[in-house]
């Protein structure tokens, strides 16, 4: 109970936040509002014009075709009236609700850029996708459509209750107390066939899952000879899958004709018990036209506001999910210190850091990079390498301690200026959906083509370039060029922007050995004079650095050169060696 | 789309009963305008009380039998819609086992899955529903016309009158907006797809400082999925007021008509109640026509999806019978000046290619990214047809051999290992049904995957999770490699299949393919020099080309790309190995 009402009082917030969301369209909820209004008192009085203009068709010379001609002209006037407000309120509701879409959407992907990465690390893509995407379309179709909905359904209930009334008691109390059975029907029915769905469901799953797996690695099945087992597993489910749908179809369809059958009734009801009364005088022809339409329209809205409540309730759902992620706290507020030229002196005094406050992770964490220096960080999987990349790029920031640049502490410096002085390559390769002019020219998009082939050419990833179907120009998608050949063109993008300094994350890890090498030689000849911080775990490729530093659950244990630390025999000896042991 | 037709033709009876038990209850439907006509015409005018109760039984009666009705007619619906999905479901999975590597290739795993799923569920709701109401809204809306020409002949001109025209407005509108809606989805896909990249390269945009630049881009396909939403939306926001104001209209002149009628005594006051009662249950299901016919044009377009995989034929074709290859043939593979081209690729994999590999030896290939090593060695199991050249197994083209054969000789253990959801018995016995524990055991030995099964709870029974999620990668490599030594195939290829292996582990899996209990030619793939040095053969590919092949000490020798190779894994050594070599 206290549950509840906690739910219902955060039902409230959402609510008090989603209102001041569209306080801009208020007007345009208003207007939809009044016509949706409009519409449905037009519409229902129209059944009632018709019935008084067949009151006026009695029989034959019994017709007066004055008053008949008054009630059609009237039917005209207001059907076609409410033709226009209907048309209308559709188009004020669809402003309404694509423009608060969009409006949330815009202000969704500004808040991203600005959510510090802590967060954006600890949630899955998927999930804050389907907030902007999916969650945005639901709460606006279903709480702005949903509650011009449930307004005009309660309108409808209200004035048809009203003009009911006006033309018989009885007949009215008895469409009253008969509705109620046909929920009842279309309940009993629905948590009957509940049961089948969810085994339909079930079976469904199974088959999905035995689909994923078999067609999605079809070529594994194939070179198995795989085939007719697979299909003989498939035919299995797929039996099973077919006599729970049938059953689950079958039954859930049963409500439609159901609750038709109990609107028979009414109606039937409706019929005799007018029949009976319009010879005593308390009901005409008309009236009884008028009721039996009534009759059947009038189980509509309360189906339709049925469904419409359990749509909000979903949306509002929706809806916290959204301002949960709109109300995340920013990044810290932007510093306004700039680099000029930056030199590329790097100085790191004394940084700890963890992401889990509770787990230290990076402590007392020191180091002095000259301007043109090469530094490696080297150490087992899980040892910092990557977080100290992270605390360099500012994607975090340090718990205690000073990261300065040429003598300037990186928090003084807006985020803009600390990293456009780093080109970076991470392992992670991202490549977007666009051409491979659009990635590469990423970082630089006013470069030229020349520009562009003459990176590509140095990061060797031209070869692959030119022979694709459309070379600079052709589209890529999320898997049409490989691991190896992605990490080529986020070197190429680096190549291009001429970085002050530069930071490798194992950048060159899914690209063979030789390329590896001729590529370093180009990087080489790039950072000639500015600083480089290399994270690798290939040990030959850092050979020939100014400094490694070698890590261990994120303390540096040893630094030196290539030559010392071997010499020194220590744990970067024992790392050298291992990868060389032949076998 | 017509072979989809087949598999309903499997439910014609059910096909055909279905909509014919609807048709039954649409003409109850119809009836009960004309009873309440009576009801008002007869019994009203006489004060028959035992008349209007009679006409009352009848309706119960009436809405009973279309009760009956309704439920057989949604049995046969529901039992035709899910078989026949089942039967096609079947066949594309079925169809889908008989593609080769390239029809894999171009229609792409997620393209497949979804076509089994998803679309066909949706072709599913969409027989289910076409069955049950596609023909009910047209028996409706003309069984409503018939019956006001049983009425009077003149009135019922106008609905002669007003259904074309309805429909044509109906029509009209779906077909403008449909194809819009279309366009609106890709709109929202655009949407998406941005979003997720937002999401998935926060830390290079960040790094480029390109925030400005996505949020501008994501801004312009927002505002353009709005603009194209809002559009459709007043479209198709058109359909319920325009067809209401016709409808009215219709029913106007009707009444008027009626008036006319009644005067001259043609009709009775009844009578203009039921035509009145028939137009408006056309407005009804005209706008239920609509919706529906939204939702089968759904379908329509998941059948020719489905239709169109169907109709994709197996590109490969294997002879009925085997070819008795050569008793004495001395290679177990013979490339002979092959040339291959992946489909839709704008250069060649491979080009004029040829080695032999005698039976039993060892063959190394190395090569950078993209070389071509993958590819030549999936033309051995015959995964593609080489273009130019041929490949020979045995002293016999690959192509002659039946699918069952070539499955048996050759067993491929891929890059990226691959294990399905089941025991590790049932995965190890993918490579031969029939195998017994003791042979199991035996090829995870040699495998060097023993200790990693012995480990686990339930040993061979031990259940894996989809994909094999529950093991580490070098767990997973083991195991698939296991696999294919089930087979105790004649080839065997190990495609890049140790990566995630550590040093020691992966030399004694070497070692342990070597001393097989059986007679195997084995390829090695590999980046690593370390892993092929003691192949008998070295094949070295440079962009699909062999750059050179022979011993390590040969090519050492003679190869200058296989010294590259070399120095980039083991800079400066190569000296040293020379000297070792000369000792």
């Amino acid at each position: 109970m206290k549950k509840q009402t906690v739910k219902n009082a955060d039902n409230g917030k959402t609510l008090k936040k989603l209102w001041g969301h569209i306080a801009k369209f208020r007007v345009l909820l208003i207007l939809s509002v009044i016509m949706a209004a409009a519409t449905v008192i037009l519409q229902l009085y129209v059944p009632i014009l018709f019935g008084d203009a067949i009151d006026n068709i009695i029989a034959a010379g019994q017709v007066d075709f004055a008053r008949v001609g008054y009630y059609l002209k009237r039917v005209l006037v207001l059907a076609s009236l409410s033709g226009v407000t209907g048309w209308t309120m559709s188009i004020l509701n669809n402003r309404m609700t694509y423009r608060v879409v969009q409006d949330i959407r815009a202000q969704s992907i500004r808040h991203i850029q600005h959510l510090p990465l802590s967060y954006l690390d600890q949630h899955s893509t998927g999930d804050i996708v389907s907030r902007i995407i999916a969650d945005a379309d639901i709460l606006s179709d279903g709480l702005l459509l949903g509650f011009t909905q449930l307004f005009s359904g309660v309108v409808t209930i209200v004035v048809t209750l009203i003009f009911m009334f006006s033309k018989n008691f009885w007949i009215t109390l008895l469409v009253i107390c008969l509705t109620p059975v046909s929920f009842w029907v279309a309940k009993f029915i629905s948590s009957h066939s509940y049961g089948m769905f969810r085994k339909q469901s079930e079976a469904r799953g199974k088959q999905t899952a035995l689909i994923e797996e078999i067609i999605g690695n079809q070529k594994v099945v194939r070179a198995y000879g795989y085939e007719e087992r697979a299909s003989r597993r498939f035919a299995e489910i797929n039996e099973q899958l077919r006599d729970y749908s049938a059953q689950a179809i079958f039954y859930s369809s049963l409500t439609n004709p159901c609750t038709r059958f109990v609107n028979s009734l009414i109606y039937a009801g409706v019929a005799l018990i007018g029949t009976i009364l319009i010879p005593g005088g308390s009901l005409t022809v008309g009236g009884l036209t008028v009721l039996l339409s009534y009759a059947n329209q009038y189980m509509k809205p309360f189906n339709d506001i049925s469904s419409v409540v359990t749509e909000m309730q979903n949306a509002l759902a929706c809806a916290a999910r959204l301002f949960a992620l709109l109300e995340e706290p920013e990044e810290s507020a932007d510093a306004q210190g700039t680099l000029e030229d930056p030199k590329g002196c790097v100085e790191i005094q004394n940084v700890a850091f963890s992401y889990d406050k509770s787990r230290k992770l990076i402590e007392h964490f020191s180091l002095d990079a000259r301007p043109g220096m090469r530094v490696a960080i080297v150490g087992p999987t899980g040892c910092g390498k990557t977080t100290f990349i992270n605390l360099l790029m500012r994607f975090y920031d340090t718990d205690s301690g000073e990261i300065t640049i040429d003598g300037k502490e990186i928090k003084t410096l807006s985020r803009h200026a600390l990293r456009s002085g780093f080109g970076m390559v991470l392992q992670d390769t991202w490549v977007k959906q666009g051409t491979v002019r659009e990635n590469i020219a990423f970082g630089k998009p006013d470069a030229t083509d020349e520009e562009i082939i003459l990176a590509a050419k140095e990061a060797h990833s031209w070869d692959f370039i030119r022979r694709l179907p459309k070379g600079l120009d052709t589209v890529l998608y999320e898997d049409s060029i490989s691991q190896g050949q992605k990490q080529l063109l986020c070197i190429t993008r680096v190549m291009l922007t001429l970085p002050p300094m530069l930071i490798l994350d194992e950048a060159t890890s899914s690209i063979d050995t030789r390329t590896e090498v001729l590529i370093q030689e180009a990087f080489d000849k790039l950072m000639e004079g500015r600083t480089s911080f290399v994270v690798a775990h290939r040990l030959s490729t850092i050979r020939n650095a100014s400094l490694i530093l070698v890590m261990r659950d994120g303390k540096i244990i040893e630094q030196g050169t290539h030559e010392e630390l071997l010499a020194r025999g220590g744990f970067y000896h024992t790392l050298y060696n291992s990868q060389f042991q032949r076998a | 789309m017509k072979n989809l037709s087949g598999y309903l033709k499997r439910y014609a009876m059910e096909s055909v009963l279905a909509p014919l038990f609807k048709l039954l209850e649409v003409i109850l439907d119809l009836m009960v305008p004309l009873v309440v006509a009576r009801m008002i015409n007869i019994g009203v005018a006489g004060n028959d009380r035992t008349y209007m109760v009679q006409c009352f039984g009848i309706l119960i009666g009436m809405a009973l039998l279309g009760l009956a009705a309704s439920i057989t007619a949604q049995f046969f619906a529901a039992k035709a819609s899910t078989g026949f999905a089942a039967d096609l479901r079947q066949a594309v999975f079925d169809h889908i086992q008989g593609f080769s590597f390239t029809e894999l290739d171009t229609l792409g795993a997620d393209t497949m899955i979804t076509r089994l799923t998803d679309d066909i569920n949706q072709v599913q709701t969409g027989v289910n529903m076409g069955l049950r109401l596609l023909l009910r809204s047209p028996f409706v809306v003309f069984g409503a016309m018939v019956m006001a020409f049983t009425i009077d002949v003149k009135c019922a001109w106008i609905f002669a009158g007003a259904i074309p025209v309805l429909f044509l407005v109906v029509f009209a509108i779906m077909l403008v907006s449909i194809p819009l809606f279309k366009k609106a989805q890709s709109a929202l896909d655009r949407v998406t797809c941005l979003t997720r990249e937002n999401l998935t390269g926060v830390r290079v945009i960040r790094a480029f400082c390109r925030e400005g630049q996505s949020v501008r881009e994501f801004d312009e396909s927002s505002r353009y999925l709005t603009k194209l939403n809002e559009f459709v939306g007043r479209i198709s926001a058109l359909l319920n007021p325009l067809t209401y104001v016709l409808i009215n209209i219709a029913a106007v002149i009707l009444i008027d008509w009626a008036a006319i009628e009644v005067s001259i005594g043609g009709i009775a006051q009844g009578d203009v109640v039921a035509l009145n009662n028939y137009m408006l249950q056309i407005t009804v299901e005209l706008i239920k026509l609509a919706s529906l016919i939204i939702t089968l044009n759904k379908s329509v377009a998941c059948a020719g999806r489905v239709s169109s995989v169907l109709a994709q034929p197996a590109s490969m074709a294997y002879p009925a019978e085997n070819v008795k290859p050569a008793e004495d043939a001395q290679d177990a593979v013979c490339f002979d000046h092959v040339g291959f081209t992946y489909k839709n690729a704008g250069a060649p994999s491979l080009t004029n290619v040829s080695f032999r590999a005698k039976k039993g030896q060892t063959i190394g290939i190395i090569g950078g990214t993209g070389s071509g090593k993958s590819t030549l060695v999936s033309l051995i199991p015959r995964f593609y047809d080489p273009q130019q050249g041929t490949v020979a197994l045995d002293g016999e083209d690959a192509r002659n051999y039946t699918r069952e054969t070539l499955c048996e000789k050759v067993g491929v253990v891929q890059q990226r290992a691959v294990l399905f959801q089941g025991t590790i018995r049932d995965n190890l016995r993918w490579g031969n049904e029939n195998a017994d524990d003791a042979a199991l055991w035996e090829a995870l030995e040699a495998a060097q995957a023993k200790e990693v099964v012995e480990a686990k709870p339930g040993q061979l029974d031990f259940q894996l999770e989809q994909g094999g999620r529950n093991l580490s990668g070098g767990q997973k490599q083991r195991l698939s490699i296991a696999r294919a030594l089930v087979k105790k195939p004649e080839i065997l290829i190990l495609d890049d299949s140790s990566s995630a292996l550590d040093f020691a582990t992966d030399a004694a899996l070497r070692r342990s393919i070597r001393n097989l209990g059986y007679d195997v030619t084995t390829f090695l793939v590999s980046q690593r020099i370390a892993c092929i040095r003691q192949a008998d053969q070295i094949l070295v590919l440079d962009n699909g080309s062999l750059a050179g092949v022979g011993t390590h000490e040969q090519l050492l020798e003679s190869c200058p790309l296989y010294q590259e190779i070399f120095d980039s894994q083991f800079p400066g050594e190569r000296k040293n190995a020379k000297e070792g070599n000369a000792q």
